[in-house]
C-alpha cells in the first residue's frame, strides 16, 4: 500500500536553511546537508528546499548545494525557488533533484508549466501555490518571500489548482499562509476543498503543530503528504515519534 | 571491466551514479557503444516520456546495442519499461527495446491520484539474488503513470489502483520500476545486489 508522506521544508537563504513566522522574520535553523542527513536518517520520506529569497531578488536556486544533497542522500527531494526557465529546471534536475517546484513564475507564465511537463514529465513538475483565505474565499498570492513584495495575483485557488494539472503538473503544495509559522493546525476545509479538484499527488503545507494535526490532514482532507518545517526544525516533533503515532492511528507510513 | 550507466540523453544519471559511489562501486557514464559492449555490467536508467527516450537512444545510435548485451543490466523506472517490447505511452503505441517479452500500459489508479508518487511496498517476493535480504514489505520509491503487467518474469509486485510489476527479470535482464537510488537502504540493498550478480 501506498504510504502517506511526511516532509520536512528546508527553507534556504544565502546556503543556510532558515525559518520564519508567516514568512518574515527569518532566523537561522542550521546547515543544508546537516539538517538534509539528520532528516533522513529519522525517517522523513521526502525533503523540499526551497530558496525563499530567489523569485522576490531574481535569483536562482544554486546548483552547488543541489548536487551535494544529492550526493549525500538516498530519499527523494524537490527543490524550489526562482526556476523560470526549462533550462534552469534542467540544471538542478542534472544536479540530481528528483523534482522541482515552481511557483511565482508559474503564475507570471503560466505556459512554463506545459514547457516543463514536456521536457521533463509531469512526474518531477510541482507547482507550489501560496493561498490565503479571506471571507471564506481562497486566493493565491505570489512573491511571498518578502512581505514587501507579495502580491495578490487575481487567482481563486481553486481554479489555479485546475488549470496547473490541466498544464501539466504532477504535484501540487498547497501552503495555507493563514497557518504558516503559527503551529494551529493544517486547512482542513480548504485542503479538502482542493483535494475534491486536484487530480495529482496533493500535499499540505502551513500549520503544523502537533502529531494530531497530521493525523486530521491525512484522514480528514485525504492528503498525500504532509509537509513542515518549524515544527521539526525545533524538534517539537521528532519524525520518528509522529510516524509511529500516525500507524497507531492507522494510516500507512513507511517505518 | 566496470559498471557503465547508460547516458539517455534524458535521464536523472547524477543521483544513480551517486548512489554507487555511497556502496563503494565504480562507475562510469557512457553513451560510447563500444564503452557499453565491454561493461561488465549495464545500468539504463530514465526518466520522462518513453516515446522521447526511445527516439533519444535511436539518435545517438544506441538501439542496437542495447538490444544485444550479454552482460547483466538494470532498467531504472523508465528504463525499466524501455526494456519491454510495446510501450502505450503517447499518441500511439510505440516501439521499446523488446529485451522483455510484454508491454507497459497505463497504470489504472481506480481514481486515485496519477502519477503513482510516493513509498509503496514490494510483495510477492520470487527467489533472485537481486532480491537478496530484502523482504517482503520492504518500501519503495515509486514515480510513475505507466506499469508493466504482473507476468511469469515479475519477481516482486507493488500495487496502486491494479497490481503490477515493481521488479521484472528476464535471462540477463533485471528491471525496477522503483527509483533504488532514492529508495533508502533497501533501494541500496538492491543496487549492491546488481553490483554482485553474476549470470
Amino acid at each position: 500500500m501506498l504510504a502517506r508522506r511526511i516532509i520536512p521544508c528546508l527553507d534556504v537563504r544565502d546556503g543556510r536553511v532558515v525559518k520564519g513566522v508567516q514568512f518574515r522574520n527569518h532566523e537561522d535553523v542550521g546547515d543544508i546537508i546537516d539538517l538534509a542527513m539528520r532528516y533522513r536518517d529519522e525517517g522523513a520520506d521526502e525533503l523540499v528546499f526551497y530558496d525563499i529569497t530567489a523569485s522576490v531578488d531574481d535569483r536562482t536556486v544554486s546548483p552547488d548545494w543541489v548536487g551535494r544533497v544529492s550526493r549525500a542522500i538516498d530519499i527523494p527531494f524537490c527543490v524550489a525557488g526562482g526556476i523560470k526557465t526549462v533550462e534552469a529546471a534542467g540544471a538542478r534536475l542534472a544536479a540530481g533533484a528528483d523534482k522541482i517546484s515552481i511557483n511565482s513564475p508559474a503564475l507570471a507564465r503560466p505556459d512554463l508549466i506545459n514547457e516543463l511537463h514536456d521536457a521533463f514529465g509531469k512526474q518531477c513538475v510541482v507547482v507550489g501555490i501560496d493561498t490565503f483565505e479571506e471571507n471564506g474565499t481562497y486566493r493565491v498570492k505570489s512573491h511571498t518571500g518578502d512581505p514587501d513584495k507579495t502580491r495578490e495575483t487575481g487567482r481563486m485557488t481553486l481554479d489555479w489548482v485546475i488549470e496547473a494539472c490541466k498544464r501539466g503538473a504532477g504535484e501540487i503544495v498547497l501552503n495555507c499562509m493563514n497557518q504558516d509559522g503559527v503551529r494551529k493546525g493544517y486547512d482542513i476545509m480548504q485542503l479538502k476543498a482542493v483535494r475534491a479538484v486536484c487530480s495529482v499527488p496533493l500535499i499540505a503545507s502551513g500549520g503544523a503543530g502537533a502529531a494530531e494535526h497530521f493525523e486530521d490532514v491525512f484522514k480528514q482532507a485525504n492528503v498525500d503528504g504532509a509537509l513542515a518545517a518549524s515544527v521539526f526544525h525545533k524538534s517539537v516533533i521528532a519524525i520518528p515519534d509522529l510516524k509511529a503515532a500516525l500507524k497507531a492511528a492507522n494510516i500507512e507510513m513507511r517505518l | 571491466m566496470r559498471l557503465i550507466i547508460v547516458d539517455t540523453g534524458c535521464a536523472n544519471l547524477a543521483s544513480v551514479q551517486y548512489a554507487f559511489t555511497r556502496l563503494g562501486v565504480d562507475t562510469h557514464i557512457s553513451d560510447d557503444a563500444a564503452q557499453i559492449n565491454s561493461a561488465e555490467r549495464i545500468v539504463l536508467p530514465g526518466v520522462g516520456s518513453a516515446p522521447y527516450a526511445m527516439e533519444k537512444i535511436r539518435g545517438k545510435g544506441l538501439e542496437d546495442t542495447l538490444q544485444n548485451l550479454s552482460q547483466p543490466v538494470l532498467g531504472i523506472c523508465l528504463g525499466m519499461q524501455l526494456i519491454f517490447e510495446t510501450l502505450d505511452e503517447g499518441s500511439m503505441p510505440s516501439q521499446g527495446l523488446g529485451l522483455v517479452p510484454g508491454r507497459i500500459g497505463l497504470l489504472d489508479t481506480k481514481g486515485a491520484p496519477s502519477p503513482h508518487m510516493g513509498w509503496n511496498t514490494l510483495g510477492d517476493l520470487k527467489d533472485d539474488p537481486i532480491l537478496e535480504s530484502v523482504k517482503s514489505g520492504s518500501y519503495a520509491y515509486f514515480v510513475h503513470s505507466f506499469a508493466a503487467p504482473i507476468s511469469n518474469n515479475t519477481l516482486a509486485s507493488s500495487e496502486y489502483g491494479m497490481k503490477f510489476s515493481a521488479i521484472v527479470r528476464h535471462k540477463n535482464i533485471w528491471g525496477c520500476q522503483f527509483h533504488p537510488e532514492r529508495s533508502s537502504h533497501i533501494g541500496a540493498q538492491i543496487l549492491k545486489n546488481f553490483s554482485k550478480v553474476t549470470l
